[in-house]
C-alpha cells in the first residue's frame, strides 16, 4: 500500500526584505513520523513552518493535505486542516487559566464557558498523551515546561494531526527535555505527525525518524535517520567542517585589573541579590560565572557596569574605587558590557545598523562635524566594523532587527570592542546562536583575551565553560563560594556547586527555585 | 440634610452618571480588545447633537437615539480603520476625532441652540419596585435609559467573563498573536468592539441632550468623555466597577449643583470644576491601591501585524 503523506509542501518560495528565506522547497510528512527539520539559524526553518501553519503566505508554491490542494489564509485555516504549531515563544495569555487558554477560539465551542466540562476534556487528553497539567492553574505562574504542555494540549484539543514544534527544547531543563521526548513518541505512536524544528544534532539523533536539512533557504539533504550520523548532518548544515576554538590556558594571565571586595547589591524586591562577593579579574584571562539563572548573575554584572549600585563593598579598577561612578565614566575608563538582552538593551531594534554602530561614540570627534553628525565618516566607520567582524548584511541602512541573532551579537561585540575595553563583560554571549555564529563569537572573545583584556562571561552551558574559560566562579543565591581553575575541576563538581551543594559533595543544601 | 434630601441626591447621582456609564462601558469593551479610543468626547457630542436634531424633526426620541448610535458607530469606524487596518497611531486618531466631533456638532447644532426638545425621555416609575421606601425613589423612578444602562453593564460583564466571545475579546486585548494562532480573527474582534464602543459613546451623548438636560448646547458633554476614559482605568476594565465610578461622578455633580442652588458663597465656576477634580482624584487614589490586582490589557494601543518579525 502506498503511504499518503499527511502534508506535502511543493516548490515553496518566500522572501523578506533583504533575504530569500525559502527557495523552491519541497517537504513532506507522513502519519506517525517524527520529522526533524534541521538547519542553522536563518536557514529558513521557521519561515517554512510558519507558512505551513498559515501564519505567512508563500510567494509561490502550494500545499497539499492528504493529497488535496489547500490554501491557508490564516492559522485558522491551517488548524481546520489539522495543522498546529507550538511556537518557540509561546502564544499563551499569561493571566488566563490553562483551561481558558486551551478553549480559546476553539471552533465548535458552546457560547457559554462550561468550566467543568472543559476541565474534564483536558484531563482526558492529558491522560491519553501523558501531558500532566492543572487546568485551573494560571498560565503565567507555570514553569516554561508546563506552559509548553499547555500549548501541546491546545493543539490536540483542536484535533491536530500534524504538530509543528519550533525549537521546543531551548527553554527546557534536561529533565523536561526527556519528558517532552516521551510525550512526542507517544503522540507519534498514536498516528500524529510531529515536525521538530531544531539546530541541535543530538536531539535529532535521539528522537527523529526522518530528517530534512535546510541551508540558506534551500533543502540540502533528507533521509531516514538510520542512514545518517552527526558528522554527515553537520556537513550538510554548514557545508564545511567546524574546528572548535579552545582557550590556551598555558599562557599566564597578567596583572590584576578589576577587583570586587565584599560587594552587596539589593535586588528588585526585598532581598539581597548579590551577597558578599569577592572576585578578582586579571588582564588576559576569561572568568566565567556559572550558575542557575536568577542567582544574582544579572545584578552582579549590572553593578560592575554601573547600572546598579552596591549597598556595601568596593569595586576597583586598576586600584581605583569606581563603585560610585556613573556608567559613562566607567565606560571612559574601559568597562564595556554586552547585555543578556541584545536587542532590547544592547541595540535599538528600529534604528539602522549605522545608528546602532555609533551609539557608543556618536559624540566623538571622529563621528561628527561640529554639532552635526557626519554620515560619511559614520558610514565608513560602520563598514569597517562590518568587514572586520564578518557581519553579514545587505545594507547598513536597514534596521538592525532584520539581522540574525549571530550578526546582531557580532555587531554588538564589534561596537564594544572597538572602544578598546580594559574589562569586557558579556552575559550569555552565545544564547540562541547556532554553531557557526557561536564559534565566531568565541573567536572574537579569545582574540580579545590575547590582547590582554580582562573578560567576565556569564555562561549557562557547562561545555562552553570548559572550552573558553580560564577560571570559573560558581554563583549560588547571590554568593560566590568558589572560584576554580577550569583545568582542575570537572562538570560534575561545577554542576553540584551550582545547585548549592557543598564542595566535598556530601552535604547538599536544599535547592531553591527562586 | 434631611433623609429625603439624601434620597433625592442619590437619585440625581444616578441620572447624572448615566451618560458617563454608557460612554465608559463602550470604552471599556473597546480597550478590552486592545484599542484605545480617545475620541469618546467627540463621539458623545456627535451623539448628543444628532439625537437632538432627529428627535426635534421626527418628534420621536427613539429616532433620535438611533441617529446618535449610528453617528457614534460611523466615527468609531473611522477610528477602527485607522488603528486596525492602517495600524496608525491610536492616540492621534482618537484626539483628531474628538476635535472633529466638537467642531461638527457645533456646526450641525447651530440653529438648534437653546431650542426646547419635543419629546424628551421621561422618568417611568416601575410598579411595586418604585414604591419601596428609600430604594424605590433612588433606583426605580428613572427614565428607561437608566435601566438599560444598568442592565447593559451586567450583560457586558457576563459576556466578558462567562462566554467564549468574552474570552476571545480579552485574549485579543492581551496577546493578539496568541489569539491569532488559535484562529481568532483579531481584526474582526477589534472592529466590532471599537464600533460597539462608538455606539455606546453616541448613546451616552444622546442621553445628555434627550434626558439629562433636554436641550442642545454647544460642547454640552463638557468633558464627560474624558471622565469616561479615566473611569475605565478606575474600573480596572470591569463593567460592574464602571457603574460605581459613573455614579460617583454623578453624585459629586449632583452635590455641587445643590450647593450652588443653596446659595453657598463659593464661586460657581469653582463648584462646577469640583466633580472633575474630585473624580480624577478618587480615580487616581483608588487606582494606585488596586494597581497590583489587574493591569491594563497588555496589548492596549498596540497594532497587530501578523508578519512582523
Amino acid at each position: 500500500m502506498k503511504r499518503i503523506p499527511l502534508v506535502k509542501m511543493v516548490h515553496i518560495n518566500k522572501a523578506f526584505p533583504g533575504v530569500k528565506a525559502n527557495q523552491d522547497i519541497n517537504f513532506r510528512v507522513y502519519p506517525g513520523e517524527i520529522h526533524a527539520l534541521l538547519g542553522e539559524n536563518g536557514a529558513g526553518k521557521s519561515t517554512l513552518m510558519s507558512i505551513l501553519a498559515g501564519l505567512y503566505q508563500p510567494d509561490s508554491g502550494f500545499i497539499e493535505v492528504k493529497d488535496k490542494a489547500v490554501r491557508f489564509h490564516s492559522p485558522r485555516s491551517a488548524l481546520s486542516q489539522g495543522i498546529g504549531m507550538v511556537y518557540q515563544h509561546f502564544r499563551l495569555i499569561p493571566n488566563f487559566t490553562v483551561a481558558e487558554n486551551i478553549v480559546l477560539g476553539a471552533p465548535d465551542a458552546a457560547f457559554l464557558l462550561h468550566k467543568q466540562d472543559i476541565e474534564q476534556e483536558i484531563s482526558a487528553l492529558s491522560d491519553q498523551f501523558g501531558l500532566e497539567v492543572d487546568p485551573a492553574a494560571i498560565v503565567g505562574q507555570l514553569s516554561l515546561g508546563e506552559q509548553q504542555r499547555v500549548e501541546i494540549i491546545k493543539m490536540l484539543y483542536r484535533g491536530c494531526e500534524v504538530l509543528i514544534m519550533d525549537e521546543p527544547t531551548t527553554v527546557l531543563t534536561p529533565r523536561e527535555v526527556k519528558e517532552l521526548f516521551k510525550i512526542m513518541r507517544r503522540m507519534s505512536d498514536q498516528g500524529k505527525a510531529i515536525i521538530l524544528i531544531t539546530h541541535k544534532l543530538h536531539e535529532v539523533m535521539e528522537i527523529a525518524d526522518y530528517v530534512t536539512v535546510l541551508r540558506r533557504g534551500k533543502v540540502v539533504g533528507e533521509d531516514r535517520i538510520e542512514n545518517l550520523n552527526e558528522k554527515t548532518l553537520t556537513n550538510m548544515m554548514v557545508a564545511h567542517e567546524i574546528e572548535y576554538s579552545q582557550v590556551d590556558r598555558a599562557k599566564p594571565s597578567g596583572k590584576l585589573v578589576l577587583k570586587l571586595q565584599d560587594v552587596q547589591v539589593p535586588g528588585d524586591q526585598d532581598y539581597m541579590a548579590v551577597r558578599n562577593v569577592n572576585l578578582a579579574l586579571h588582564a588576559g584571562e576569561i572568568v566565567a560565572i556559572a550558575g542557575v539563572a536568577g542567582n544574582g548573575q544579572k545584578e552582579l554584572v549590572e553593578t560592575i557596569a554601573g547600572l546598579r549600585f552596591p549597598s556595601r563593598g568596593t569595586i576597583s579598577l586598576d586600584g581605583e574605587e569606581i563603585q560610585t561612578l556613573p556608567v559613562k565614566e566607567r565606560l571612559r575608563r574601559g568597562i564595556c558590557m554586552i547585555p543578556e538582552d541584545r536587542i532590547g538593551m544592547g541595540l535599538v531594534p528600529n534604528l539602522s545598523v549605522m545608528d546602532n554602530a555609533i551609539l557608543r561614540n556618536y559624540n566623538h570627534e571622529t563621528m561628527n562635524s561640529g554639532f552635526l553628525l557626519n554620515y560619511k565618516k559614520i558610514s565608513t566607520y560602520t563598514w569597517k566594523l562590518v568587514q572586520d567582524y564578518n557581519i553579514y548584511l545587505s545594507s547598513i541602512h536597514h534596521p538592525v532587527n532584520y539581522l540574525s541573532g549571530g550578526n546582531l551579537q557580532k555587531l554588538l561585540l564589534a561596537r564594544e570592542i572597538d572602544q578598546n575595553p580594559r574589562v569586557l563583560i558579556a552575559s550569555y554571549p552565545v544564547r540562541g546562536l547556532d554553531v557557526m555564529a557561536a564559534e565566531s563569537v568565541y573567536q572574537i572573545l579569545l582574540q580579545e583575551r590575547e590582547k590582554g583584556t580582562a573578560i567576565l562571561l556569564v555562561l549557562e552551558d557547562l561545555d562552553d565553560i570548559f572550552r573558553i574559560a580560564d577560571r570559573v566562579a560558581i554563583m549560588y543565591e547571590g554568593q560566590i563560594e568558589e572560584v576554580l581553575e577550569v583545568n582542575q575541576t570537572d562538570i560534575d563538581e561545577i554542576g553540584a556547586l551550582m545547585l548549592g551543594a557543598d564542595k566535598i559533595g556530601v552535604r547538599y543544601v536544599e535547592t531553591q527555585a527562586n | 440634610m434631611g433623609s429625603s434630601a439624601v434620597i433625592a441626591l442619590l437619585a440625581a447621582a444616578i441620572v447624572a452618571g448615566t451618560s458617563i456609564l454608557y460612554a465608559a462601558l463602550g470604552e471599556l469593551i473597546t480597550e478590552r480588545s486592545g484599542i484605545l479610543n480617545l475620541g469618546v468626547e467627540g463621539m458623545m457630542l456627535v451623539g448628543a447633537v444628532l439625537g437632538f436634531i432627529f428627535t426635534s424633526n421626527t418628534g420621536n426620541h427613539w429616532y433620535g437615539l438611533l441617529a446618535a448610535m449610528v453617528g457614534g458607530a460611523l466615527m468609531a469606524l473611522i477610528h477602527a480603520f485607522i488603528s486596525i487596518t492602517l495600524r496608525g497611531n491610536q492616540v492621534v486618531s482618537g484626539l483628531a476625532l474628538t476635535m472633529f466631533g466638537t467642531g461638527i456638532s457645533g456646526f450641525l447644532g447651530k440653529s438648534y441652540q437653546g431650542m426646547p426638545i419635543v419629546d424628551p425621555f421621561r422618568p417611568v416609575v416601575i410598579p411595586f419596585l418604585g414604591d419601596i421606601p428609600v430604594l424605590g425613589p433612588i433606583f426605580f423612578r428613572h427614565d428607561v435609559l437608566v435601566y438599560i444602562s444598568l442592565l447593559l453593564a451586567f450583560v457586558l460583564w457576563y459576556i466578558l467573563f462567562r462566554t467564549h466571545w468574552g474570552l476571545s475579546i480579552r485574549a485579543v486585548g492581551e496577546n493578539p498573536a496568541a489569539a491569532d494562532a488559535v484562529g481568532i480573527n483579531v481584526s474582526r474582534v477589534r472592529y466590532l468592539c471599537t464600533i460597539l464602543g462608538g455606539i455606546l459613546a453616541g448613546l451616552g451623548g444622546a442621553y445628555i441632550s434627550l434626558a439629562y438636560a433636554p436641550s442642545w448646547q454647544e460642547n454640552m458633554t463638557a468633558g464627560r468623555g474624558w471622565i469616561a476614559v479615566a473611569l475605565v482605568i478606575f474600573a480596572l476594565w470591569n463593567p460592574l466597577r464602571g457603574i460605581l465610578g459613573s455614579y460617583l461622578f454623578g453624585g459629586i455633580e449632583a452635590l455641587t449643583f445643590r450647593l450652588q442652588t443653596a446659595g453657598i458663597s463659593i464661586s460657581s465656576f469653582f463648584l462646577a470644576m469640583l466633580p472633575y477634580l474630585l473624580t480624577i482624584l478618587v480615580l487616581v487614589l483608588v487606582t494606585i491601591r488596586l494597581r497590583q490586582e489587574a493591569g491594563a490589557p497588555a496589548a492596549l494601543g498596540v497594532a497587530y501585524d501578523r508578519e512582523e518579525r
